[in-house]
């Protein structure tokens, strides 16, 4: 007889899996709480609240924090405009080399960050821009513009054509039909990929490490402290904050774009 | 008589593809006009001709006098009912219908109301906060119409709109258009490739085929006078007689039309082989042939038929025979 239960060594592996990803990062937030600031020393001596405060009080971090707020706030922002341009102008219209544009814009995130960094950086030499805030914005709008094309395609692709006619048969201008017909349509998408693409530039290492100048990003700065051990808690205590701020629009992303899958405007 | 639509020599082509070609077209004001073909025909590019989606390669349009060359399709003076309704998934029926209405920036009280009057008038009263997807195909298609209807068009264009509902609703859809059209007043522009509807409905049928329009009149005279085998048969299936038949028959060698209800079983006549037997309820429909000429016979209820292998004799009233002279 066929069972809809799986047997118990399919489970314990399947535990075991998931225990291997995730008790790591458990790990992280317990040496939070660690009261040794020097090594990793387990089981931690001692629980403590302190890092918090300590935390807190640190400049560095906050000034880090910012620079990667701003930058993934600008990236996603660019991305967006950009991202859903470039996907109405492949879903909606047929043009010579729209396959290769379609094929170049997903490129950056197929290419290992190590050579989008290299390049951009070798670019940015060439033509003397001294690395700087928007060095690194732009390093980062190459794979967030990605994020937000891909799942702005997705959803113009369902967007049924016939509906942009109908609004502008019913007397919408082109500016009417983008705001009252193909926005609500395909918004929940752009707030999926806008999140994404947030997280993805918020955690941002390699890219960063090249087209940045003096900065540093929170994930530059935790790896800066990783190397030069001082108060060594503080960093877990940052890697949390960093594991929640960037967990909480993934979950958001996954939200929004689970369960739509029907054709939006197909209904016969 | 009032010109609606004017077509003047107008083509689309895709490349080589001549979707439209030099087709010329009046369509007067308050008529209802149907344009039948099969698919690819050329006759729903024609309608987004004078929607507005689709520009001519060649030739010029005029809407209601208006030449309408530059005129983008929100600035047009008539409405569309898609094939697929195309109504808003994310919008209400009340919104969906008042959509124009709020485009062109009518108050929300008002343009409710003319909502909820529209709807009304489609028999949809009190579905005004469902969403489309909550309707059944008929209920949508009706939305669709109350959608086009409340901007009070000078033209409305009707995009094979019952192509999607079953048949009982279809007649009805039918009846309903046919006296929504009266009552109203205005120009309904039909494309469709059932010539069953197209002649029920219609005040003059135009028949398109690759892209040409090879017949226009009403209905009774597509039907009964097709000019071209094409008609003849795509138009209610006539049996096309080759010339070399209507020759011997009529003395004109040309090719021939002859309505299968116009055959009929008679004591002399043409000796003809039955072929095959098809009962449709209020008729039965007989293949046979006369010589090497293929023939369908319509024969009203009866207690015999023929059966398949059959020698019966069969004739027709010599007016019934259409000879038609263009080829």
């Amino acid at each position: 007889m066929h069972s809809d239960r799986a047997p118990l060594g399919l489970k314990v592996a399947a535990g075991l899996g998931l225990a291997f990803m995730h008790l790591p990062i458990l790990l992280i937030f317990v040496y939070a709480f660690t009261t040794e600031d020097k090594s990793y020393q387990w089981p931690p001596p001692g629980l403590t609240l302190k890092w918090f405060a300590v935390t807190w009080g640190r400049p560095d971090v906050w000034q880090a924090l910012w620079l990667s707020v701003k930058v993934a706030s600008i990236s996603t922002v660019i991305a967006l405009v950009l991202g859903t341009l470039c996907a109405a102008a492949v879903s909606r219209t047929k043009f010579f080399g729209r396959e290769v544009i379609s094929l170049l814009v997903i490129l950056p995130i197929a290419l290992p960050g190590i050579i989008t960094g290299i390049s951009l950086r070798s670019a940015f030499n060439l033509a003397d821009i001294p690395f700087s805030f928007w060095t690194i914005v732009l390093g980062h709008a190459t794979f967030c513009v990605v994020v937000v094309y891909n799942n702005a395609v997705a959803r113009f692709r369902r967007v049924s054509g016939s509906l942009v006619e109908a609004s502008m048969d019913l007397g919408a201008n082109s500016f009417q039909t983008f705001r009252y017909v193909i926005l609500p349509n395909i918004s929940t998408a752009l707030l999926a990929g806008g999140m994404l693409a947030f997280a993805l530039s918020f955690d941002e290492v390699i890219v960063t490490t090249f087209t940045a100048g003096q900065q540093q990003t929170l994930p530059i700065w935790m790896l800066e402290e990783l190397v030069r051990p001082r108060e060594r808690p503080v960093t877990n205590v940052v890697a949390m904050v960093v594991v929640l701020v960037t967990f909480l629009p993934i979950l958001g992303a996954y939200y929004l774009t689970r369960g739509t899958d029907t054709v939006a405007g197909q209904g016969k | 008589m009032t010109s609606a639509i004017r077509f003047s020599g107008v083509s689309r082509h895709y490349g080589d593809v001549r979707a439209v070609d030099n087709v010329d077209l009046d369509i007067a004001e308050g008529e209802f006009f149907a344009m039948l073909g099969p698919s690819g025909s050329g006759k729903t590019t024609s309608l987004r001709l004078i929607a507005g989606f689709e520009r001519p390669t060649a030739g010029e349009i005029r809407i209601f006098g208006q030449v309408a060359q530059g005129i983008p399709p929100y600035r047009r003076n008539v409405n569309t009912v898609f094939q697929d309704y195309a109504l808003f998934p994310h919008l209400n029926v009340r919104d969906n219908v008042a959509y124009g209405l709020m485009v062109a920036g009518q108050p929300k009280a008002q343009r409710h109301g003319a909502a909820d009057g529209a709807l009304e008038m489609v028999a949809l009263t009190g579905y005004g906060d469902r969403k489309p997807s909550e309707l059944s195909g008929g209920q949508r298609q009706r939305v669709a119409l109350a959608r086009a209807l409340v901007n009070e068009p000078k033209a409305l264009l009707l995009d094979e709109p019952l192509g999607a509902l079953d048949l009982k609703l279809r007649e009805q859809m039918q009846e309903e258009l046919k006296s929504l059209q009266r009552s109203l007043g205005i120009t309904f522009i039909f494309v469709t490739h059932d010539q069953g509807e197209a002649l029920s409905m219609a005040d003059r049928v135009a028949v398109f085929n690759e892209g040409r329009i090879v017949q226009i009149g009403a209905p009774e005279t597509i039907y009964f006078r097709p000019e071209t085998p094409f008609v003849a048969d795509f138009v209610g299936s006539s049996n096309v007689l080759p010339p070399e038949f209507v020759a011997q028959l009529t003395g004109r060698k040309a090719h021939g039309a002859l309505r299968p209800e116009a055959v009929h079983l008679s004591e002399q006549g043409h000796s003809a082989t039955v072929r095959s037997v098809s009962f449709l309820g209020a008729a039965t429909r007989i293949g046979i042939r006369i010589g090497d000429v293929p023939m369908t016979m319509l024969l009203p209820k009866s207690d015999t038929f023929p059966k398949v292998g059959d020698t019966v004799t069969v004739n027709w009233a010599a007016e019934d025979l259409h000879v038609m002279d263009r080829a």
